[in-house]
């Protein structure tokens, strides 16, 4: 065979690397087979990339296939991927790097098969990259096997009887595919058989790179591409083959090329300055107030590990994180564990709160020493766990039974009458805060009112609950006499 | 440098200074951590009991000037992640099991890549689908490694609120420091559970790192990669990775220990679980049984050296996991099975009580004559 045609229309560029010294051998020759698509397609590429001035900001992201060392001959930064998932990887560089270029290069059996996912998601995302696809109709690196673009009929290790689309499928089109989306700016096909495909795919390599430098978008370009050794035929025979039968069943085209039009504003976003941090990320406490720890505390009250319980919706767990932010606010250490899991189910809700002068040990409390009844669930549910000689404190607007044990303290309390009062059945939750907060002395009333400034994030509400504190505060005062 | 003793704020540290603490969820505190730490993308796909670490990210991350992307699967997520890190950006991404799962090849390719990055995982019940509810059975396929070829990753296990900031920021120093990547691994019960932190000054801004690709003149040489085609290169890049592996477990293994001086049983515990431990050991000492605690913060490099030199002076040992017993053999190896080591999982999403943490000691104590 005399040598391919199409040779004197590329010269080496700059960005293809003079000397492969990165591969083993031979420096001097590429890893490819002669007459395979890749060298060409490469050379191509390395050439758009020269003349757009774009090396130093290029990222080529290498798949897994026969171009899995596409890095030995890109002079540009180089990142190889895990088979299929180039998309992704471009995809991280990019969000990484917003002023990088990233080219992620893949096979018929990267891109099509194992990585179909990737390709179609990052298409979708309308991520900033140029993508192109080698089409070989067959898995050339693992040694011919059948590809997700592999012809019907078409003869390969795994499809020894050709390819046979009633089990196997027909072969996917994938310039047709992602053309389907919205947000992919350029898709094309071109291919490499002969001096005019070569000349046409050159201007749509140039294209997809050119609009990456606009900042355009997502660009793709498929390209048809022999592979000999895979097909068993001599480069010639497998030009001729590309130009008959793969161009007709993957037509020959540009699909989608919206470059003209003007393209998304592109912002690189600013890093703020380090001191800024805390409060873009709501943590800064300056200016919070803190409070010392309400004195004195009867030691039956101390370090109390409560459980608060109800249906969803009575505001079981911000009851619970009241207490716990009020304890904080006094400095003390603090926990509290959402009913979560399994526990959930049933529609009731609980929570653990521990609240103590030491270190916490388990979050997680199974023989509490206060329990906030807020039901008749809770109340038979957790009545049981509570230490002998513990806290009860029962919601009697919604729980009809007397406490069953004798040995308890129990602070009776119609919250949900007394909030339907107040104006708002939900505001039982911080008439139990406050009446807790005076019946045990574990909670200072200016602590109780102030924390409401974190519990209530809506805060036309703050006053309502400010006044179910303090009712219940009244509540508590009286009850402990 | 030996296995440390790991304090959750040193007492001397300015960062902390004239800061209150906030009470935040476990999982936010990891995004709060993670940026502090200098994170800037956060790639990740939703899951129970994980999903408010990207929920906090999604709002977080574009708050600074950053990236935060949901992937279409984890899979997606931990090969951006290779992306970003590969770039020279601190990134993150966090998931639970089944996820997790997903991610091993990933997970191999950060590490013979040697990229630095930190995966969150916050465990459920397994295997299968199991259910949202804490265990800690994600210790095999992170501590002993769950995907393919001769790696390990640095795995730290926070057990509190505090810590969750805390060592997630450390997580990023590691990373760093090893170019590795590094997992940040907690149950759904220290994700979910609120708790007093108190958010340090953020880490001083790092220089870029010369080795990544950062897409520009400087670095346009780099390559990024895990092959090595012939057998003695990749011998060799494996034996330089095994170096580095050497050098983390000497200077890397953080842990506590309570009570162990005069401790006849020691139980060894991480996580949440160490904490309803340490609870039963006090109630334990209270009548009069010696028994001390081990908590590993480090899961891997693991703190073998101070098991094995506590195992001169304790009778038995007892491991306490939310699993089939997956750090027990890690325990066994460490004390070379010198002693009896009892064991009490639970699954499925159950913790055990300290009552019942307390009902082992005791008869561990009983039936090993230690009382
Ligand atoms: C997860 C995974 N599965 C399988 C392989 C094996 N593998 C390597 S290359 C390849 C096929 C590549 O074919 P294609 O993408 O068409 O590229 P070509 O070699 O034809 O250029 C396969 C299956 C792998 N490396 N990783
Ligand atoms: S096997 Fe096919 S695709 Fe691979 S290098 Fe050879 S010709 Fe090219």
């Amino acid at each position: 065979m005399s040598a391919p045609v199409y040779e004197p229309y590329l010269r080496k560029p700059k960005t293809f690397y003079e000397q492969y010294e990165r591969k083993s051998g031979d420096p001097t020759v590429t890893h490819y087979c002669p007459g395979c698509g890749h060298g060409e397609l490469h050379k191509m590429i390395a050439e758009a990339i020269e003349d757009l001035e774009i090396a130093d900001r290029t990222v080529f992201i290498s798949p897994v296939g026969c171009s899995v060392f596409a890095y030995y001959y890109f002079d540009t930064g180089n990142v190889q991927a895990a088979h299929g998932r180039a998309p992704a990887v471009g995809t991280g560089v990019q969000r990484a790097r917003p002023h990088s270029i990233v080219i992620s290069y893949q096979g018929d059996g990267d891109l099509a098969a194992i990585g179909l996912n990737e390709i179609l998601q990052a298409a979708n995302r309308g991520e900033h990259m140029a993508v192109f696809f080698v089409n070989n109709a067959i898995y050339g690196m693992t040694g011919g096997q059948m590809a997700p673009t592999t012809l019907p009929g078409m003869h390969t290790t795994t499809s020894p009887g050709g390819r046979d689309p009633r089990k196997a499928g027909n072969p996917l089109r994938l310039c047709e595919l992602i053309s389907q989306l919205d947000a992919p700016v350029y898709v094309a096909r071109g291919a490499l058989s002969g001096p005019k495909h070569i000349l046409r795919t050159r201007k749509l390599v140039r294209k997809a790179l050119q609009a990456q430098v606009e900042r355009r978008g997502f660009t793709f370009v498929e390209v048809l591409s022999a592979c000999p050794t895979g097909w068993g035929m001599n480069p010639p025979d497998a030009h001729k083959w590309i130009l008959e039968k793969m161009a007709e069943f993957f037509p020959l085209e540009v699909f989608v090329d919206k470059t003209d039009s003007e393209p998304e504003p592109f912002e690189i976003p600013e890093e703020p300055p380090a001191e800024k941090l805390h409060e873009l990320l709501r943590i800064s406490t300056a200016g919070q107030v803190t409070f010392s720890p309400s004195q004195p505390v009867e030691p039956k009250y101390a370090n109390p590990r409560i459980k608060v319980a109800g249906f969803g919706g009575q505001g079981v767990l911000l009851l619970g994180l009241g207490l716990a932010q009020c304890g904080m606010m006094e400095g003390r250490k603090v926990s509290w564990l959402p009913s979560y899991g399994p526990e959930m189910r049933g529609g009731t809700a609980h929570c653990h709160v521990n609240v103590s002068d030491h270190e916490i040990g388990s979050p997680l409390i199974s023989r509490p020493t206060v329990v906030v009844a807020m039901n008749q669930p809770s109340l038979e549910k957790f009545e049981p766990q509570l230490v002998e000689g513990g806290l009860l404190i029962v919601n009697t607007s919604m729980v009809p039974k007397e406490p069953s044990r004798s040995d308890l303290d129990v602070l009776k309390i119609p919250a949900s009458d007394m909030a339907k009062e107040l104006g708002n059945p939900r505001a039982a939750n911080m008439i139990i805060l406050g009446a807790y907060a005076a019946y045990t002395g574990m909670i200072g009333k200016e602590t109780a009112l102030a924390s409401l400034n974190t519990l209530i994030k809506r805060k036309h509400l703050v006053d309502l609950n400010r006044k179910a504190i303090e009712l219940g505060w009244e509540f508590g005062t009286k009850a402990r006499g | 440098m030996a296995e440390q003793i790991y304090q959750p704020i040193p007492p001397d540290d300015p960062r902390y200074e004239g800061k209150t603490p906030l009470l935040v969820k476990g999982n936010e505190a990891i995004v709060k951590g993670a940026i502090l730490a200098g994170c800037r993308c956060f790639f990740g796909y939703p899951i129970t009991p994980a999903s408010e670490i990207a929920e906090t990210a999604a709002r977080d991350f574009p708050a600074v000037g950053g990236t935060f992307l949901q992937a279409e699967s984890e899979t997606a997520s931990i090969n951006m992640l290779y992306g970003a890190a590969a770039a020279g950006v601190r990134a993150m991404t966090a998931s639970s099991g089944p996820g997790i799962s997903l991610m091993q090849e990933g997970l191999s390719y950060l590490a013979g890549a040697e990229l630095p990055c930190v995966i969150a995982d916050i465990m459920r019940g397994g295997p299968g689908l199991g259910n949202i509810a804490p265990e800690q059975g994600d210790y095999n396929q992170v501590v002993k490694i769950g995907g393919h070829g001769n790696y390990r990753n640095p795995v730290y296990a926070p057990s509190s609120g505090q810590e969750m900031c805390d060592l997630t920021m450390r997580a990023f120093e590691t990373a760093f420091e090893y170019r590795t990547p590094v997992f940040v691994i907690a149950d759904g019960f220290t994700g979910q559970m609120m708790e007093p932190v108190v958010f340090p000054d953020p880490l001083p801004k790092p220089p870029e790192p010369d080795w990544a690709c950062r897409a520009d003149a400087e670095t346009r040489e780099n390559l990024i990669s895990s092959i090595f085609l012939e057998p003695d290169d990749l011998e060799e890049h494996n034996r330089k990775l095994q170096e580095k592996y050497r050098r983390i477990e000497e200077n890397e293994a953080l842990y506590q220990v309570f009570h162990v001086d005069d401790a006849k049983i020691v139980a060894v515990a991480f996580g949440i679980v160490s904490r309803v431990v340490r609870s039963a050991v006090e109630l334990a000492r209270e009548k009069g049984i010696p028994v001390g605690l081990v908590r590993p913060v480090t899961l891997w490099p693991f703190p073998k050296k101070t098991l094995e030199a506590l195992a001169k002076q304790a009778e038995r040992f007892v491991v306490f996991e939310l699993s089939n017993g997956q750090m027990l053999e890690d325990v066994r190896l460490a004390i070379h099975d010198s002693r009896p080591v009892d064991f009490h999982g639970r699954m499925g999403g159950n913790v055990p009580s300290t009552e019942e943490c307390l009902d082992v000691i005791e008869r561990v104590a009983r039936e090993g004559g230690v009382l």
